[in-house]
């Protein structure tokens, strides 16, 4: 089942879990949560994929798009926890090169 | 988070006249709604499992490139339209996995379909579908229409 889970860590950075999948039928669940912190004046946006299975395309997009939209404002994106497979998804794609993707989301908090 | 749309699968065995036999089919026959993806890839993929298919294909392979050719069955095939299905047959013989998504709509050119490139801008929102099926699968083909994909995925 997919769903999202959204807490903030003591240094302020919005960490939005993926449980499931992020794809076609959930990506703009996404963008609301991510819309939802800026809206209260988060610019530092974690996206953790530890318990993610699988993203596909429209997934993929709204990821880039949601970077670009943070980055115009001043703030900055950053994804974690990616298994192998999802790394595959990036590099196949060559987003690898576009985000800062870290193991760990303590590792991307620390290095916002 | 939705609740499960209970698709309905029917069995079925269909003749494969290049090996002179007949080969185990399921198929479903889906609405055109994006909600009804991520049951449907379970449905696929838990089958698969079932009969033999392993690992990273089973897992990931298979689940996005038939996610993938659902939304593009749904959303650039159907429209969307409530009055259109998306029927999906996936066929098991010994050494592949074939899995066909077949629209409604009046198809999408089959030459663009050739050898599809990531978009030149990397912050493009979209383009990457037809890519990545091509990259998780064994083999792709398309229909003449252009409203049906076959994707074939070895057991190993």
């Amino acid at each position: 089942m997919m769903g999202f889970s959204v807490r903030k860590d003591a240094s302020g950075v919005v960490v939005i879990g993926v449980a499931g999948q992020l794809i076609v039928a959930n990506r703009h669940e996404l963008k609301e949560k991510v819309a939802e912190a800026v809206s209260f004046g988060s610019r530092k946006i974690l996206i953790d994929f530890t318990d993610t299975g699988y993203i596909d395309s429209s997934g993929l997009g709204a990821l880039v798009s949601l970077a670009k939209k943070l980055r115009e404002s001043g703030g900055e994106l950053r994804l974690a926890g990616l298994n192998e497979d999802l790394r595959t998804l990036f590099e196949l794609t060559k987003l690898d090169t576009l985000f800062t993707i870290t193991a760990s989301p303590e590792e991307a908090i620390q290095g916002f | 988070m939705t609740s499960p749309m209970r698709l309905s699968v029917q069995r079925s065995d269909v003749l494969l006249p290049e090996a002179a036999c007949t080969a185990p089919r399921i198929s479903l026959r889906l609405p055109s709604e994006l909600r009804v993806i991520e049951e449907a890839v379970d449905v696929v993929a838990q089958h698969c499992e079932a009969e033999g298919l392993c690992g990273r294909r089973a897992r990931f392979q298979l689940r996005v490139a038939l996610c993938e050719a659902l939304a593009n069955a749904i959303l650039y095939g159907n429209r969307e339209d409530a009055s259109k299905h998306v029927d999906v047959h996936v066929t098991v013989t010994d050494p592949a996995f074939t899995v066909e998504v077949i629209d409604e709509g009046s198809g999408y050119n089959p030459v663009s379909f050739e050898a599809p490139a990531l978009p030149d801008d990397l912050e493009a929102a979209g383009g990457r579908g037809l890519f990545l099926i091509r990259q998780l699968v064994d083999h792709v083909s398309f229909n003449d229409r252009g409203n049906a994909i076959c994707m074939v995925l070895r057991r190993a």
